[in-house]
C-alpha cells in the first residue's frame, strides 16, 4: 500500500457483495470487508417494556482490512453502543455484525478493545497486565513473557516492566494499556476515545505511537473520538453519527497523506477545512448544541 | 510517623503509666478497687507461677486462631458465592440481616450447653462473629466490581472461572483485608465471652476465677492479657496486608 488511496465504496453490502479481493487469508493487500454492520439497530429493554427507545438504528457500514475510521457523534449518541456490539458484549436487536469474516455472537478472536480508562489491574506488574490476554489463552509462559517484553518494548516502557501502575503516570498507563491491546495481535481493534484523558502532548505522542503501528501492521481500526482533529489526523474515514437514535448521517474520506504520521497531518493544509467541515456537521458552537 | 510523633506517643503511654501507679494511691483509691501498677505486675508473676498464666494465655490465643481463620474463611466463601450470585443474595437478605443485628455474643451459653465445658463454644462464638464483616465486605466488594474490567477480559474470551480468578477475585482483596482487620478484633470478643460462660480454661476463666476471689490486679493482668492477644491478632492482619497488598499506593493503606 502506497499512499491513501480512499475510494471506498460505502453501504456495499446493499449490493449483497462484501468480499472483493480472493480468499480471506490472502496477501496484506487483500481489501477484504473486516467490520461491517448491515441494517443494525439496538435498543435496551427494560422488564416488561415493549418498544424500548432504540439507542442507534439502521446502521449500515462497513470498513476493510488496514482502514481506520474514526466514528464522530454528540455525546449519547450511542458510539459505545456501536463499538460494545462489534466486540460482542451486546448483540445486536435486529440486523447483523460481521467482523473478521464471522458474525458477532459473543467475543471474537483477534479483536482488543481499548477505552479511555487503562483497565490495568493494579495487582499485576505492568509485564503481567500486557501478558493477561496470553494467559487467558493459555499462551505458554515463555512466548507470553517475550511478546509483552517486545510490546512494551514498541511502547516505549522498556525498564518498566516490574512496576505497578500505581507508579506510572496516565500517559504511561495508558501506553501499558495499548501495549496490552497490541499484544493480544488482534487485527480488529476497536478504540473508545483511548486517549481522550491524557494531556495534549501526551496525546499528539501516543496518536502518533498508534498511527504508525496500525499502518505498519495493516490493523482494521474503529475509533471513537470526540476530538474532531484526531479523528482527522489519524483515520481514512469519518463516520459521523446523529444525536440519540444514533444512526450514520455522513461519511467523509479523509483524502490526506501520512496517515501513519498524524503529527505531519495535522500541519496539512487540507486538515483545516475537514475539520471546520465536520464542526458544522455536529453544529458545533449552534446555540442548542451548546447546552 | 515521624521522631515527634513517636516522642509524643511515648510521652503519653509514660504519663499513662505513672498515674495508674501513683495516681489510685494520691486519690485515696483502695487496691481491691483499683491496684496500682506495681501490684498489677506483682500478680502477674503470681499467676505466672501458680495459676498456669501461659498455658491460659496459649488456649485463648489458640481459640482465637482458629475461631478467625474458620470464620474469615467461611465467610470469604459465602461472601463470594453471594456476591456472583444476586438471586442467591436476595432469597438469602433478610436471614442474613437478622444474624447480623443479633447480638452473636448472646449464642455464648447455647453454645457451651451444646458442646460443653471444652474450648469448641468459644472458638464457634468467634466463628460466628467474625464470619459478618468478613462476609459483609467481601460480597460489597465482588458486586462493585469495575464492569469494564470484566468486559475486557471477556473480549479476550476468558471463562467465567478466569473472569473471578484474574479480575473479581483480586479486586475483593483490599475489603477483605478491611473486613479482616475489624474480625480481627471481634475475634477477641467472641472468645473472651465464651470463656466467661463457662469453663476452665483461657484467660477469660481467669478473669472469672479472679473475680470471685476479689482478686482486682489479676483481672487486670487477664484484661491486658486479652488485648495484648488482640493486638497480636491485629498487627498480623496489617502485616499480612501490607504484604498481599503491597501493590497500593501507601495512602491507601490505613496505618496500624
Amino acid at each position: 500500500m502506497t499512499s491513501t488511496s480512499p475510494v471506498y465504496v460505502v453501504n456495499e453490502s446493499a449490493s449483497g457483495e462484501s468480499t472483493v479481493a480472493a480468499g480471506p487469508d490472502s496477501s496484506n493487500h487483500s481489501k477484504r470487508v473486516e467490520i461491517e454492520f448491515r441494517g443494525v439497530s439496538k435498543a435496551f429493554a427494560q422488564k416488561g417494556q415493549k418498544d424500548a427507545p432504540a439507542v442507534v438504528k439502521d446502521l449500515t457500514f462497513s470498513i476493510r482490512k488496514g482502514e481506520v475510521v474514526s466514528l464522530i457523534g454528540p455525546s449519547g449518541c450511542g458510539k459505545s453502543t456501536l463499538l460494545n456490539m462489534g466486540s460482542g458484549l451486546y448483540s445486536a436487536t435486529t440486523g447483523t455484525v460481521m467482523v473478521a469474516g464471522q458474525e458477532v455472537k459473543g467475543p471474537v478472536k483477534r479483536v482488543a478493545f481499548m477505552l479511555q480508562k487503562d483497565l490495568l489491574m493494579p495487582w499485576r506488574t505492568i509485564q503481567k497486565n500486557v501478558e493477561v490476554g496470553m494467559e487467558i489463552a493459555r499462551v505458554p509462559k515463555a512466548e507470553r513473557q517475550a511478546v509483552a517484553q517486545e510490546m512494551l518494548h514498541k511502547c516505549h516502557l522498556a525498564g518498566f516492566e516490574k512496576h505497578y501502575p500505581f507508579q506510572l503516570s496516565g500517559g504511561m498507563r495508558q501506553r501499558a494499556a495499548l501495549a496490552r491491546t497490541l499484544a493480544m495481535k488482534p487485527d480488529v481493534l476497536f478504540l473508545d476515545e483511548p486517549f481522550s484523558a491524557l494531556d495534549a502532548q501526551t496525546k499528539m505522542v501516543l496518536q502518533q505511537d498508534l498511527a504508525n503501528t496500525l499502518y505498519n501492521e495493516q490493523k482494521t481500526a474503529l475509533f471513537i473520538t470526540h476530538d474532531l482533529a484526531e479523528a482527522v489526523a489519524l483515520s481514512d474515514r469519518i463516520l459521523v453519527m446523529s444525536s440519540r437514535p444514533g444512526t450514520i448521517i455522513e461519511e467523509i474520506t479523509v483524502d490526506l497523506p501520512h496517515r501513519n504520521n498524524p503529527l505531519e497531518r495535522r500541519k496539512l493544509a487540507g486538515t483545516g477545512p475537514l475539520i471546520g467541515r465536520l464542526m458544522e456537521l455536529l453544529h458545533v458552537g449552534d446555540e442548542d448544541a451548546m447546552h | 510517623m515521624n521522631y515527634r510523633t513517636i516522642a509524643g506517643s511515648i510521652a503519653i503511654l509514660l504519663v499513662f503509666l505513672a498515674s495508674w501507679e501513683w495516681g489510685p494511691a494520691a486519690m485515696g483509691m483502695p487496691e481491691y478497687v483499683l491496684p496500682s501498677l506495681s501490684n498489677v505486675w506483682h500478680e502477674f508473676f503470681i499467676m505466672w507461677q501458680h495459676s498456669e498464666l501461659l498455658k491460659h494465655t496459649l488456649i485463648t490465643a489458640a481459640e482465637v486462631l482458629l475461631g478467625f481463620g474458620i470464620g474469615a474463611f467461611l465467610g470469604l466463601a459465602i461472601g463470594v458465592a453471594l456476591g456472583l450470585s444476586p438471586t442467591a443474595e436476595a432469597m438469602l437478605s433478610p436471614y442474613i440481616l437478622a444474624l447480623q443485628i443479633a447480638p452473636k455474643v448472646a449464642f455464648a451459653p447455647l453454645f457451651v450447653m451444646w458442646l460443653g465445658y471444652t474450648i469448641y463454644p468459644k472458638i464457634l462464638v468467634a466463628v460466628l462473629i467474625v464470619f459478618f464483616p468478613v462476609m459483609i465486605n467481601v460480597l460489597s466488594a465482588v458486586r462493585a466490581v469495575d464492569p469494564d474490567m470484566v468486559n475486557l477480559i471477556r473480549i479476550m474470551n476468558a471463562s467465567r472461572w478466569q473472569i473471578f480468578r484474574l479480575v473479581e477475585f483480586p479486586s475483593a482483596m483490599p475489603a477483605l483485608f478491611s473486613g479482616l482487620r475489624i474480625a480481627s478484633t471481634l475475634a477477641v470478643i467472641g472468645v473472651t465471652v465464651g470463656e466467661l460462660v463457662g469453663g476452665n480454661l483461657g484467660l477469660g476463666y481467669l478473669l472469672v476465677d479472679s473475680e470471685g476471689q476479689g482478686n482486682t490486679a489479676g483481672v487486670f493482668v487477664a484484661i491486658v492479657g486479652l488485648t495484648v492477644i488482640g493486638i497480636v491478632a491485629y498487627a498480623a492482619v496489617v502485616f499480612a496486608e501490607k504484604r498481599v497488598l503491597h501493590y497500593m499506593p501507601k495512602a491507601n493503606l490505613a496505618t496500624a
